[in-house]
């Protein structure tokens, strides 16, 4: 295909902000509409990829490659699959929603929404990189935004949260820039499609055996790739979170404006689950098996301490934040089941489950941080003990609130059940008892989403007995959201079909 | 005429003029100092994009005989190595004269010896004789010692004569060294081309290697010689200090590669591994030792200590990527630390009065320009791709990795702390609240907005596009480590 179309659509953002710069910093409502007519752009272009897009190639399409720095054989080099395809769509569709939220932000405007479009820059540049270079350069793109969203536009303790955020992943980074130094060195080259070839055809442990040799590293392969796999995987682990890498992300989301949770839960923890499947997995499979009981405990860790630790919450937004860990938990734990042994189907169950879990609590986590949002902007407050019987007064935000609760608990119907029955159903025939362990993470979620709703809704109407109930724009931005739950919940078909032939394809590294 | 010796002669001759004038013709002093920082930098630029890059090698040379009985002679020339570097002298040269646009103590004496000096940095990239080189080089650094001591501050006498001393010695080591090539090649030459086709005995290599690498890298930083460096950089007036680390501390690692390296190569082969051990030493501890200051200039010192070690680490790794990315990373740096002094020395002493970083805060509103050009600089130091310490850092690394696979995992924890000690400094500085009543600043001038946004283009135009030097740096670097190192 000769129209750059992933260029335009993941460049676009920043281009039109650099523009967007020159917009009068006193007209509100011009920059308020003007950046979210910028953000509607990519989304246009993302409709445009599913639509050309062919779910039986498992390779990547719409490919565009060019060389960028010669002497370190570096390329600029793009390209979509099922993996990415559905993040891709998830980002076009987040980013305008949370643009519309922000409306009522009134510090700063011209900025705030600045960040907002080099955000989406950078989160597309990561789906859609297929060169190590490319991908590290949008990776940290998107870091940068997110620390002056916090750091800016946050709540009381934003300073610590954005120093934390910012240090905790780029300590990651740090890691994985390492790790891809030395596979660059052995290999020669940043191009994951090459790296992907060269670790199936085994050559990526001898090159490595090599350039150990030769530098007078008395390791043997599997150490080396042990090494590399866990300092790449480092950096996933960040940002998924994975228990006990998780500690900044309570921090960073309680203090985030609204707008930056939904972003940071709905696309940032997905670049992590993302690193996996597209370099941790393809590139060391065989680590991956060695250690997949190990790693699922922690994936394990991360549903249960998640669950009980949002149980514990009285901050409405730590409790959002902890069930994040939670559900991103089921993510980890589908990966690391697919590569004990077992059945195809089972596997392929589990990964398009993931993918569809990454999918779905993109759409789920933001409706949640959004209506919290709401919530906040009346009250000023995220103590859940000062609300009550608010269902009286804000019948439409009690109806919005409570689907979206449902689908974060798995109500079937809606899109959290089929994701997390998919994975569900892959591992508990792959990894039984740690499966059957992590159910135990369901029903906590069940029981702290309901007593939440409870106390929310229900009861004495406590002291704010003067909100108005949602707004129109509140409703815009929740009713695209609310759509995708009912959509995937009832159809989930054709989400499946996109990410399937990618998964078959990813798998056969595992057989 | 060579571009080469029109630019170091356009220098001493703004110099000369400035000499001319009455010390009261402030404006005039101020236009014809702009004026040659204008005209040095346009032909920099012109030698730079003059490079034939499919011929490589030395250009734009020149030979005329000065002392011929001892074998000095007039010699210029550059290659890929030396035009980022003169660049990088052009850019810092203009933005220099530009920041400070607001001496008003005796200005025909400050921009006399500040032009003075760039003559001698200029001339040190293009010298292609020995004799010469040293010449330069002394010329480019004694006049600090009146600058820092008679417009410094902050015990000003104090860092001068630190600052003096310390690269005395480091002259006085070079010049055995130098003395000591002379008569053992025996060639009766001082020039820098023959001299690197003499096959030096190897115990001689091991002896006069340390002379002429620590000489010099005695004012590149190298830990531990470093400490005249960050009480320097802070004595020192604002331009001064960018020009001091933006292109001084290079004139000591190029220096040591050009001089020491190339004509001694297997003392370096020999020395080369103790260098790179130091050179982690700078960069985690120079880092480390950033983090917990509480003037803001010398955070901005001792991060200048940390990047130079990515400098002399690159040098040692004996690599065609490392080299050239140690040279990138000169330019880069160069480019980021003028921005810093600009912003800690113009930007925000000059209009606080203090750099106290308990006091400081706050200032990204009434200096939002400031601000944003730190959050560049900042970035920039921390090695964020986009920017072109990424791209330096990354090529120096890849070529560490094969020499010494240790050292490189090092590295990492100093960038991980630079990254925080950029943050806190952000965050102390622009954030938060200042503590003394001052409420009203004035503005960023226009012309510090000038120098401020050529030097954050450099950054940014680097780093996404590295190539435009890479490429270069690359063709002149790969044949002499091929040649050297095998």
């Amino acid at each position: 295909m000769d129209f750059p179309i992933l260029s335009l659509m993941h460049l676009f953002p920043l281009l039109a902000g650099l523009c967007y710069l020159f917009l009068p910093s006193d007209n509100k409502p011009l920059l308020r509409w003007g950046a979210f007519g910028i953000t509607l752009i990519p989304f246009l272009f993302s409709f445009s990829l599913l639509k050309h897009f062919n779910s039986q190639n498992p390779g990547f399409q719409f490919v565009e490659k060019m060389p960028w720095i010669p002497a370190i054989r570096v390329e600029y080099f793009l390209g979509v699959d099922g993996l990415s395809l559905t993040m891709v769509f998830l980002t076009t569709l987040l980013v305008p929603l949370a643009v519309l939220a922000s409306f009522s932000i009134e510090k700063n405007i011209k900025t705030y929404m600045f960040l907002f479009l080099l955000l989406e820059t950078g989160t597309l540049g990561v789906f859609l990189a297929l060169n190590f270079f490319h991908f590290f350069l949008f990776w940290e793109m998107g870091l940068i935004p997110m620390f002056f969203l916090i750091k800016i536009w946050g709540s009381e303790d934003r300073d610590a949260a954005a120093f934390k955020f910012f240090l905790y992943t780029l300590f990651g980074s740090v890691m994985m820039l390492l790790a891809f130094q030395v596979l660059f060195l052995a290999t020669k080259t940043f191009d994951f499609t090459e790296l992907v070839i060269l670790s199936r055809s085994g050559l990526l442990k001898v090159s490595l055996l090599f350039w150990a040799k030769r530098v007078g590293l008395p390791f043997t392969p599997e150490v080396m790739t042990t090494i590399a796999f866990f300092l790449i995987s480092v950096a996933f682990a960040i940002k998924v979170p994975i228990w006990p890498f998780h500690t900044w992300l309570p921090d960073a989301h309680t203090q985030a404006p609204t707008a930056g949770s939904m972003i940071l839960a709905g696309l940032l923890l997905k670049m992590g689950v993302y690193g996996f499947l597209r370099i941790s997995l393809p590139l060391f499979p065989d680590v991956v098996r060695t250690f997949a009981p190990f790693l699922a405990i922690l994936a394990l860790a991360s549903i249960l301490f998640g669950a009980f630790a949002a149980m514990a919450q009285t901050d409405l937004k730590r409790m959002i934040a902890y069930s994040s860990v939670n559900h991103m938990g089921y993510c980890m734990l589908g990966i690391f089941a697919v590569s004990a042994s077992g059945g195809l189907e089972a596997k392929a169950s589990a990964l398009n489950g993931v993918l569809l879990q990454m999918f779905n609590h993109g759409i789920t986590s933001a409706a949640l941080f959004f209506m919290v949002g709401v919530l906040y902007d009346r009250a000023h407050t995220r103590d859940l003990s000062r609300f009550g019987g608010l269902r009286k007064i804000m019948p439409i935000f009690a109806g919005l609130m409570g689907i979206s609760a449902f689908s974060s608990l798995g109500l079937p119907g809606l899109n959290g059940f089929v994701s997390e029955f998919l994975i569900f159903r892959g591992s508990f025939s792959l990894m039984t008892p740690l499966t059957l362990l992590a159910t135990i993470g369901l029903l906590v979620t069940a029981i702290y989403l309901l007593s939440m709703l409870q106390l929310l809704f229900h009861g004495p109407l406590g002291e704010y007995a003067s909100f108005s109930d949602v707004t129109g724009r509140e409703i815009a931005v929740a009713a695209p959201l609310i759509f995708f739950m009912f959509f995937v919940g009832i159809h989930p078909s054709p989400l499946i079909e996109l990410t399937n032939e990618a998964v078959v394809h990813l798998l056969k590294v595992f057989s | 005429m060579n571009i080469l010796t029109l630019i170091f002669w356009t220098s001493l001759l703004g110099a000369a003029v400035i000499f001319c004038l009455k010390p009261d013709a402030q404006r005039s002093i101020k236009r014809v100092a702009a004026t040659t920082g204008l005209i040095c930098l346009f032909l920099s630029l012109v030698a730079f994009l003059g490079y034939d890059l499919r011929m490589g090698g030395m250009q734009f040379l020149l030979k005329r005989p000065w002392i011929p009985q001892l074998g000095i002679s007039l010699h210029v020339g550059a290659d890929g190595i030396s035009l980022p570097l003169v660049l990088l002298t052009g850019f810092i040269l203009y933005t220099g004269v530009l920041i400070s646009y607001n001496v008003n103590d005796r200005p025909k004496e400050f921009f006399c010896l500040f032009l003075i000096l760039v003559t001698g940095v200029f001339g040190v990239f293009v010298s292609m004789d020995l004799f010469l080189l040293f010449v330069f080089y002394e010329l480019a650094v004694l006049p600090m010692y009146l600058l820092i001591g008679v417009w410094g501050s902050t015990r000003k006498e104090y860092g001068a004569m630190k600052l003096t001393l310390y690269l005395l010695v480091g002259s006085a080591l070079v010049f055995i060294g130098m003395l000591a090539l002379y008569f053992a090649s025996g060639l009766n030459t001082f020039d820098l081309i023959a001299l690197s086709q003499v096959d030096f005995p190897l115990p001689f290599q091991k002896t006069v290697f340390p002379l002429l690498f620590i000489g010099f890298a005695v004012l590149g930083g190298l830990w531990p010689l470093h400490t005249w460096s960050p009480v320097g950089h802070v004595a020192a007036p604002t331009s001064v200090s960018m020009l001091h680390a933006g292109v001084l501390m290079k004139l000591g690692a190029y220096s040591c590669f050009r001089v020491a390296v190339m004509l001694l190569p297997e003392g370096a082969r020999f020395w080369l591994p103790a260098i790179a051990v130091l050179a982690t030493v700078n960069i985690v501890y120079g880092a480390m030792v950033a983090m917990v200051q509480r003037d803001f200039k010398f955070v901005i010192g001792y991060s200048s200590v940390s990047h130079m070690g990515f400098v002399l680490l690159g040098l040692a790794s004996m690599d065609t990527v490392g080299v050239s990315g140690a040279v990138l990373q000169m330019f880069s740096h160069g480019i980021m630390t003028g921005l810093f002094f600009a912003i800690v020395g113009r930007m925000v002493y000059d209009r606080t009065h203090t750099r106290d970083l308990e006091e400081l805060g706050g200032l990204s509103k009434p200096l939002p320009f400031a601000g944003f050009a730190f959050i560049m600089g900042g970035l920039a130091s921390m090695g964020l791709p986009g920017l072109s310490g990424f791209i330096a850092e990354l090529q120096i690394l890849i070529g560490v990795w094969n020499r010494y696979p240790l050292l490189a995992a090092l590295t990492g924890l100093g960038i991980v702390v630079t990254a925080a000690y950029i943050l806190r400094v952000l965050h102390k500085v622009f954030y938060g609240q200042m503590s003394t009543k001052i409420h009203h600043f004035e503005p960023i001038t226009p012309l510090e907005k000038l120098a401020g946004i050529i030097l954050i283009v450099n950054l940014v135009l680097i780093g996404l596009f590295p190539s435009v030097m890479v490429t270069m740096i690359y063709v002149s670097v790969a044949p002499l480590i091929r040649g050297l190192f095998g």
